[in-house]
């Protein structure tokens, strides 16, 4: 019989219809299962009575009664034997994951850095939550003291991880390439000598982004994110110059070359690679014509997210975006389809979903690891939770000039705000795959690091729920070849 | 043979509480975000 005494099916079995499939994600297990329509009420019907009656959760032989009644005999009995041949596979309806705090070591052992080199931007985007370059502080470059600082702080914390990543950002690291090489250098010959690899990323508006800049990136192996909000109009309304012109027309041919130089990039961020990513707001909820825009430019690695807004900003979601937004990941999902069949294939970063290959749980429960694996270094040399926090005083977690451990109430913190400590990811479906998510956005919104920003819930569900039924049709593609 | 359900991926995800957590994996949100937090779309690089 299949076994759902105390067995809550919403927190669970996520059933959802998209692109005309009945689709089934086991959250425990991570498998994905295509339903008929039969199979999809008769789960429908349960889910909904256990919601109705919570005594139905305790009941299962009564609750099992009970649905499927307009079915005939024959179909229930099937549906319930392939439902329990699964269960005892472990595939649907699978065991609850034994809910297992994240352990960590102490200290901290820190395997990423994002590096501030500039609190400068020659940019003033109108969304930019770095205030445009200073971060609530004032226009400043790090020094290269102040850079080697930071990596040989990164080194010392990293104990024996083999690998550590340095992510160059601002403001615009650009501003502050001199500084950049040195410490891309010294970098690589610490880190050999010291026999760990070192993996740099650097975040860019691509305004300074010459070929000769280009050249030496890609010479250097770095992976670049590389800013770009799509069309014209909409770029250039929110990321204008100083002077309010907009930076398309700059930007474009800068960005078309880099990505010229890396075709092979992958599209899941591993390696020497390249994002173009782009923000969207209430102004494009179609941005699904951003992500196509750039696309039809050649872009193939391509990452359009939310903007983080206050309520007061003219250009944050209200209540009546949400249906606009939740439409155009749609349509999104199927022009992924589209161009891959057209031979224009393109990568969406938020519709890949690592299933059966992806991260395991210990680390789908703790998170991003802001604030004790990952941390931010502003130019002066303070370490913040991460790139997010900097410049809020409050979360200030130390210097790389001091030898004191990083504040270890605020570490604890961080390290507690996992899944099992968020009473509203505790039932989420997709508590496996966000991780709660990000921290910056629970504190701007709820104060808090373990109350989740719920715009941010909704719309992560919906890029979740496009990146499953995705990976149905890439297996149903495959298995009709 | 199944009639009603097909079964597209087949995950064990529960089953890596007890040998996952190596952290040899990226950092999320050095990759392509620097927003939005999503630690299911990476891989494993053990």
């Amino acid at each position: 019989m299949l076994r759902i005494k105390d067995y809550s099916i919403k927190k669970n079995v996520h059933i959802y219809h998209q692109g005309g499939l009945n689709i089934a994600y086991d959250v425990n297990s991570g498998s994905l299962h295509v339903l008929d329509d039969h199979t999809y009420g008769f789960i429908e019907e349960m889910r909904n009575l256990q919601d109705e009656d919570p005594s139905m959760l305790h009941a299962e032989e009564k609750l099992l009664t009970k649905v499927g009644r307009n079915l005939s005999p024959t179909v229930k009995k099937e549906i319930l034997l392939e439902l329990e041949e699964l269960q005892n596979q472990n595939l649907l309806f699978s065991s609850e994951a034994e809910e297992i705090e994240p352990c960590y070591p102490n200290p901290p052992l820190i395997k990423a850095i994002c590096l501030h080199v500039a609190h400068d931007c020659n940019l003033r985007c109108r969304y930019c939550f770095a205030g445009t370059g200073p971060f609530k502080g004032r226009r400043e470059l790090m020094t290269s003291e102040t850079g080697k600082r930071a990596l040989d702080f990164l080194f010392k914390h990293s104990g024996n991880r083999r690998q550590c990543e340095v992510d160059f950002f601002g403001g615009e690291p650009l501003l502050n390439m001199s500084v950049i090489k040195e410490l891309i250098s010294y970098g690589k010959t610490v880190a050999r000598q010291a026999g760990k690899e070192i993996k740099f990323t650097l975040t860019t508006n691509a305004v300074l982004l010459d070929k000769a800049i280009a050249d030496y990136l890609e010479k250097e192996g770095v992976s670049v994110v590389l800013s770009l909000d799509g069309r014209k109009e909409v770029n250039d309304k929110m990321r204008p110059f100083p002077n309010g012109k907009g930076s398309y027309e700059n930007i474009v041919p800068q960005i078309l070359y880099f990505t010229k130089l890396r075709p092979s990039s992958s599209p899941y961020a591993v390696g020497q690679y390249y994002y173009v990513r782009g923000t969207y707001t209430r102004y494009n909820t179609d941005f699904y014509n951003d992500v196509l825009h750039m696309a039809d430019l050649g872009i193939k690695r391509i990452s359009v997210e939310p903007v983080i807004a206050s309520p007061d900003d003219d250009y944050a979601f209200r209540e009546e975006d949400i249906d606009k937004i939740k439409e155009s990941y749609d349509i999104l999902g199927e022009e992924v389809l589209e161009y891959k069949q057209k031979g224009r294939e393109f990568s969406f970063f938020h519709f890949n979903a690592g299933l059966n290959e992806g991260p395991c749980l210990p680390k789908r429960l703790s998170g991003c690891g802001a604030g004790h694996e990952y941390v931010a270094i502003s130019p002066d040399g303070s370490i913040y939770p991460c790139h997010q926090f900097v410049g809020q005083e409050d979360y200030k977690l130390g210097t790389v000039y001091q030898g004191n451990p990083l504040k270890e109430e605020l570490v604890r913190k961080f390290r507690g705000a996992h899944v099992y400590n968020k009473e509203d990811c505790r039932i989420c479906w997709a508590r496996f795959s966000c991780s709660g998510g990000c921290h910056a956005a629970n504190a701007a919104f709820n104060g808090e690091l373990t109350k989740v920003y719920s715009l941010g819930c909704e719309l992560q569900k919906k890029r979740l729920e496009v990146a499953y039924y995705l990976k149905i049709k890439e297996a149903q593609q495959i298995e009709t070849v | 043979m199944t009639t009603h359900i097909k079964t597209i991926v087949k995950g064990n995800l529960a089953s890596t509480i007890k040998n996952g957590g190596c952290g040899q994996c990226q950092t999320s949100c050095q990759s392509a975000c620097k927003t939005s937090c999503t630690v299911g779309n990476q891989v494993c690089e053990k």
